[in-house]
């Protein structure tokens, strides 16, 4: 615990002892992070004075948000880019391209049809379309962050997964109400 | 979270939903989206031939604040023209509707719908208002 560095200033990747990357190893990142949080668990807090205790606590939720946000691709991505100096800027950015939202406006449609003729199966193809589309975006994401460093696209591509993930949702929601 | 009652009028009896023919004369679309909530609006203006807005149709797949902002704007934009239209800022929907801190975006997605139908009025007439002016 003494031989324990707080070094506040690394980020979420370094903190972890990942290699920043879109496409990581999950099993791995878990282990390191079950590593770190064993080592400063508030159990071992009892024989430490005031300042390494609250620093030990500061450490404990820094290490904790890096975990939580490594692991959700979405937020993944989002820090990946604001470490390469690209913010999403989600609230105001609102001009994503026509044929996308579209294409999104017809999608909101299906699933209204579908949910108000109670039709599950046609839910359901719907939301299997939807599983290709994002894991196809994801990839493409892989590639954009990964290989070729391409930021500005991959924001794109990562705000058009908000919306579809939006979409999930609602296929959820009016799949609970027509079968519930 | 607790809507405004002007959210939940708009909300309930929302003005202007619907769509025109994208192809009539003086039609234009703007069609914005907000990443944050994933909400997508769609704002229609008919333009009269002296550059007046005289009708307002949106559809808008969102939350109630969005489609109250939404609302708000088809009935604001009415009798205005294109110039004028652009000077509605979203801070005066968030007012007018006492949206909270948290959807503020709803408000932007509407001014900048706003903004992109009289974008689209331009590009689509652009070239009309320059072979106008030639004649004269």
């Amino acid at each position: 615990m003494h031989s324990m560095n707080f070094d506040f200033s690394k980020n979420h990747f370094e903190l972890l002892g990942m290699t920043p990357a879109y496409r990581i190893d999950l099993t791995k990142l878990e282990q390191a992070y079950r590593d770190i949080q064993s080592q400063v668990h508030p159990d071992k807090f009892a024989h430490l004075n005031d300042v390494e205790r609250r620093l030990s606590m500061q450490w404990s939720t820094q290490v904790n948000e890096a975990y939580q946000t490594l692991r959700q691709p979405l937020d993944r991505a989002r820090y990946l880019l604001h470490l390469n100096g690209f913010e999403l800027h989600e609230e105001t950015n609102t001009a994503m391209s026509p044929a996308f939202l579209m294409q999104q406006m017809e999608w909101r449609e299906a699933i209204g049809e579908a949910r108000a003729a109670r039709d599950v199966s046609d839910l359901e193809h719907l939301s299997g379309k939807l599983r290709a589309d994002v894991l196809a975006q994801q990839t493409q994401l892989t590639a954009l962050l990964d290989n070729d460093r391409n930021f500005e696209k991959a924001a794109e591509v990562v705000r058009e997964l908000k919306f579809m993930e939006k979409l999930r949702e609602e296929i959820n929601y009016a799949l609970e109400a027509v079968e519930g | 979270m607790s809507y405004s009652t002007k959210v939940l009028d708009h909300y309930e009896n929302p003005r202007n939903v619907g769509t025109f023919n994208q192809d009539d004369e003086g039609v234009a679309t703007g069609m914005v989206g907000a990443p944050a909530c994933g909400d997508v609006m769609k704002l229609q203006i008919k333009v009269n031939k002296d550059g007046v807005i005289e009708d307002a149709k949106f559809k808008t797949y969102g939350c109630g604040s969005a489609i109250a902002s939404s609302s708000l704007v088809t009935e604001w934009v009415k009798g205005k023209t294109l110039d004028e239209a652009l000077t509605i800022k979203n801070t005066q929907i968030a007012e007018e509707l006492a949206l909270p801190p948290v959807k503020i975006h709803c408000s932007v997605l509407a001014e900048d719908a706003i903004k992109a139908a009289v974008a689209d009025y331009k590009a689509k007439h652009g070239e009309m208002v320059v072979a106008a002016a030639c004649k004269g």
